[in-house]
């Protein structure tokens, strides 16, 4: 999840299975666990919680799949890049590029 | 084996700040089982530096690296190729293995990222307790395999003492009477005479009172 910031994306969604439906039985809750953990860490170094989050849906769910990205995406967008992106684009000097999800 | 925890971020962040390079060294021995140290976690904490460092405007470079021990020489001899092109050691071994690679290259600074913790097991996923406070006179045969060193809050020798109450000690309504636990356990075994057997009281010589301890075996050598 912390490669992703470090590879440029300025929000990362987990997805996992339903809740109660996992094939490993409780793989997705310990995902939501260690998602916390990431969640505060982003907020300690000032990257932000909210540029993390976790969604929950069963492999034929295409369109609700569609959905939260649209969703997700949306509000990254609102957010504006992540500021490991702010700080490479001032140190390359070039304008503020486009979001990446 | 040895538990810890980790430090918080922020205090990493502030020992970290007179260094641009630094190598992460991580434990494949206890810190790694308790999951504090290990290969995971060295990948984790140098994300979180690296993100840290480059949104505050001043990069850090870090050679993540995991020794199989931390508190064996050999596997410290490995750092040595390399470990002068770096400014500063950050290490999340436990504080035995932190002082024995400071120990050995005199030269770099060495940080530690963990709070060690005690010598306890783990009672389920994620959570670990203590058990064994290393006091060098073992009596466990004598108390049902419970220590009263460490599960007795006062390390008394013959408890219960007043402050337990249905089995809890005084010091917290979480923490179980380490001497209850002794004597049920005693009386289930049928050994209950054992109780009678504990010295009178307890030589803390074999303990830490003797200031650093060390072992030396002549047929190891
Ligand atoms: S250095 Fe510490 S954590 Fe690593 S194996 Fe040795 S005692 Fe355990
Ligand atoms: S009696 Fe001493 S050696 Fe034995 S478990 Fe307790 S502290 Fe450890």
């Amino acid at each position: 999840m912390l490669k992703a910031f470090e590879n440029g994306a300025d929000g990362v969604m987990v997805m996992g299975c339903l809740e109660g439906n996992c094939h490993f039985v409780n793989g997705n809750f310990r995902a939501r666990a260690r998602l916390a953990r990431v969640s505060r860490i982003l907020e300690t170094i000032g990257i932000g919680a909210e540029r993390i989050r976790m969604f929950n849906l069963s492999a034929g769910e295409g369109a609700r799949f569609a959905a939260f990205v649209s969703e997700f995406a949306a509000e990254v967008q609102q957010l504006g890049p992540s500021p490991i992106n702010v700080a490479r684009q001032e140190a390359a000097k070039i304008p503020t590029g486009e979001i990446r999800v | 084996m040895i538990t810890g925890t980790p430090k918080p971020i922020e205090e990493i962040l502030q020992m970290l700040e007179p260094y641009d390079t630094i190598i992460l060294a991580g434990c494949y021995g206890c810190v790694t089982v308790c999951r504090v140290g290990g290969e995971k976690e060295v990948e984790i904490l140098a994300s979180t530096i690296r993100l840290a460092r480059e949104a505050s405007g001043r990069k850090i470079a870090i050679r993540e690296v995991c020794l199989e021990r931390q508190c064996d020489p050999e596997y410290i001899e490995t750092m040595r190729p390399y470990v002068e092109d770096y400014q500063a050691v950050l290490s999340i071994a436990c504080g035995a293995g932190i002082q024995f690679l400071a120990e050995k290259y005199m030269l770099t600074p060495l940080l530690p990222g963990i709070n060690t913790g005690f010598l306890g097991v783990t009672e389920r996923q994620g959570e670990w307790a203590e058990r064994c406070q290393g006091c060098g006179d073992c009596v466990l045969h004598l108390t049902g395999g419970i220590c009263p060193v460490t599960r007795c809050a006062k390390s008394l020798f013959h408890g219960p003492c007043g402050g337990s109450s249905k089995g809890i000690c005084e010091v917290g309504k979480d923490v179980p009477c380490g001497w209850q636990m002794i004597i049920d356990r005693l009386k289930s075994l049928n050994q209950m005479d054992n109780y009678s057997k504990l010295k009178p009281y307890k030589g803390w010589n074999t303990s830490r009172d003797g200031g650093p301890r060390r072992i030396v075996r002549e047929d190891m050598i």
